[in-house]
């Protein structure tokens, strides 16, 4: 593919973005006055701001691009990430879990199990999440320098340290609160630069209707091809999407991970921070209006070859991900191209941001503060969040080097998260349901859990196990394996943790007071009128998941 | 004034000015989205005298100059909304 070629207008685009983001770095620093400006962003955003900026944080161009991919490739089944693999764990985690997380007034996700549990289960989580982190951040940076380079022809080497550098400029000022600013900017840029790609491919082809006449009834269908693997192009059945992705998965990314919860525990109070994720869900469920349907006019425009649209091919494979980007190309003149580039730069560097602002504040409270330095005071804590931000980001570029040497890695980004995230998550959901369970009980059955699930992975990887030793099923493809290893290890950490409760000292039900249901006292006692309280708002959420997932059955 | 926007001034913390009180993120929401607009207009316009060569599918719908005028606008509604409201 030549690559797309920018002029002045494009590139005046761009120059704009990066300087209103440098810009905002600048002028948030005078408001960052201590930690909690600093890493919390001052706990004073609306549940729209929080709301908008925990979407965005999960809102990479990465999973926009690899998402329309993936439809190219598998049809409609991709909007379960978005709907059934996102939804039901977001009003969760608004209506149960945020209580324990925001009034017992921790920091990090590692604070909680501190309180909850101990120290040496904080401390296992904290670098674990630490390493993800950076790899995770890596690994984006990698990608960003590799779309830069494959479609625009721009140098891998300053696509990268331009990019790392204007993120440590920024993160490094003010911390979370000017992350949460990208992030908003770029939810905004995200929708205005790519949902045009969509509405001007509806118009060219002809409607939606059109789209769903001309592609194979396998491509169309959300659930009635899901009770045969062999009958779907991800050649998954129900139970590996309802467990492994609508349960285990989705409930331990968007309920554990600190990247994405950080910013609910921005919010000013209580109810906002339980608004967060609702008012999020339904940005969320809007998702599938860019990918999905971007992805299914590729996928009609390249089987009629009087369009001339075709994938790249690298190496031999068709590049699903290039779907995206071709689109931009097809329809966008000079100028629209520029925000087209911009949208997914901006998903870009506020990915990283996330990932870098996420990755201070473990590493300054849950590592440094808890092991190194307990008397740190709290300008010294300011200190080493900002050093924690420009170490991160060298960390990130070298891993990003690292990326680049071994290609494979890649693979293993999907994985990462099922080796920390769905452990934690059982942890997590025994640790607020159930009094009894045990600090050596989370931390042998957090440790357990992320042992199995990475090995597992070895294990199918080297070909030790056959993936359908796991999931029940003839036929399986990788997505698939990834839906039910997390299961597994969700299963088996759950186990683990309830075993050795049994057998080890728990702690006194005092010390549990407002981190275990049935121990918390209703801190939110505003009386509300019924439709502004979240479960009316999360009510209305969860009918608008069903009627989508109806009309796309 | 759009639904959405009068909803997201209605929940963010609008206070009287102060002096040297931060403005919400809505106000450089809009700056952003206004700028890039006017950018995009006056591209499409450039564009409309000026086709390309090789010009792209859906060209006669002149979709930079439309949606450069609904970014502007919609910029410089959120400016104009926010221009007096600072955050706590």
């Amino acid at each position: 593919m030549s690559s797309l070629a920018l002029n002045f207008a494009d590139w005046l685009v761009i120059a704009i973005y990066f300087a209103f983001i440098i810009g905002i770095g600048f002028y948030l620093k005078k408001y960052t006055k201590n930690e909690n400006d600093f890493f919390l962003a001052g706990r004073k955003n609306s549940s729209w701001v929080a709301g908008l900026a925990f979407l965005s944080a999960n809102l990479g161009a990465l999973e926009l691009m690899g998402m329309t991919g993936d439809t190219f490739k598998y049809g409609v089944m991709v909007a379960h990430f978005y709907w059934i693999g996102a939804v039901p764990a977001m009003l969760f985690l608004a209506i149960y879990m945020m209580p324990f997380y925001y009034s017992s007034k921790i920091k990090s996700i590692p604070g909680y199990l501190k309180l909850r549990y101990d120290e040496k289960t904080r401390v296992l989580n904290g670098i674990s999440f630490a390493v993800m982190t950076l790899l995770v951040a890596g690994i984006n940076l990698y990608a960003m320098a590799l779309v830069m380079h494959t479609f625009l022809g721009w140098n891998w080497h300053i696509s990268m340290w331009a990019s790392a550098l204007t993120v440590a400029v920024y993160v490094t000022m003010s911390g979370l609160l000017s992350a949460i600013f990208t992030e908003i900017v770029q939810f905004f840029l995200i929708w205005f630069g790519l949902f045009l790609v969509v509405v001007l491919g509806l118009v060219n082809i002809g409607g939606f209707h059109q789209i769903m006449a001309r592609i194979p009834h396998a491509y169309t269908s959300l659930w009635s091809t899901a009770g045969n693997a062999n009958k779907n192009g991800m050649m998954v059945t129900w139970g590996g999407i309802a467990l492994g992705l609508g349960f285990v998965l989705s409930f331990g990314y968007w309920t554990t991970d600190f990247l994405v919860v950080q910013r609910a525990f921005s919010a000013k109070d209580l109810r906002s921070a339980r608004m967060t994720p609702i008012i999020a869900s339904f940005f969320k469920m809007a998702l599938p209006f860019i990918v999905v349907i971007g992805g299914l006019i590729a996928l009609v425009l390249s089987k009629e070859s009087s369009t001339g649209f075709h994938l790249l091919h690298t190496g031999g494979h068709i590049n699903y991900d290039s779907a995206l980007p071709l689109l931009l190309k097809r329809y966008y003149p000079h100028g629209l191209l520029g925000l087209g580039v911009t949208a997914l730069l901006a998903g870009f560097m506020a990915g990283q941001a996330g990932n870098i602002s996420a990755f201070n504040t473990v590493w300054t409270y849950d590592i440094y503060q808890a092991v190194i330095k307990k008397d740190a005071t709290e300008e010294h804590l300011l200190w080493m969040g900002r050093v924690a931000t420009l170490v991160g980001i060298i960390l990130s570029v070298g891993t990003a080097y690292w990326a680049k040497s071994m290609p494979t890695i890649m693979d293993y980004m999907q994985a990462i998260f099922s080796w920390v995230n769905a452990p934690l998550f059982a942890v997590m959901l025994l640790g607020m349901f159930f009094v009894w369970i045990t600090a050596d009980g989370a931390f042998w059955g957090l440790l357990v859990g992320m042992v199995t699930s990475f090995g597992m992975y070895i294990a199918m990887k080297f070909g030790w196990i056959a993936k359908n030793a796991i999931t029940f099923s003839h036929a399986s493809s990788d997505m698939a394996a990834n839906f039910w290893r997390a299961w597994w290890a969700w299963l088996i950490c759950f186990g683990v943790t309830i075993l050795i409760s049994f057998f080890t000292s728990k702690k006194p039900k005092e010390e549990l007071v407002g981190l275990v249901k049935g121990l918390t006292e209703e801190v939110d006692t505003k009386p509300r009128p019924y439709y502004k309280t979240p479960e009316f708002v999360a009510i209305i959420s969860g009918v608008v998941l069903i009627a989508l997932n109806i009309y796309f059955w | 004034m759009s639904e959405e926007t009068k909803n997201i001034n209605k929940e963010t913390d609008v206070l009287p000015e102060e002096p040297g009180g931060m403005k919400p993120i809505w106000f450089f929401v809009g700056l952003i989205l206004f700028f890039i607009g006017l950018v995009l207009i006056l591209a499409g316009i450039y564009n409309y005298y000026h086709p390309a060569q090789s010009g792209t599918v859906m060209e006669y719908m002149h979709p930079d100059i439309w949606w450069g005028g609904i970014m502007f606008i919609t910029g410089a509604g959120f400016v104009f909304f926010t221009r007096n409201s600072t955050v706590e």
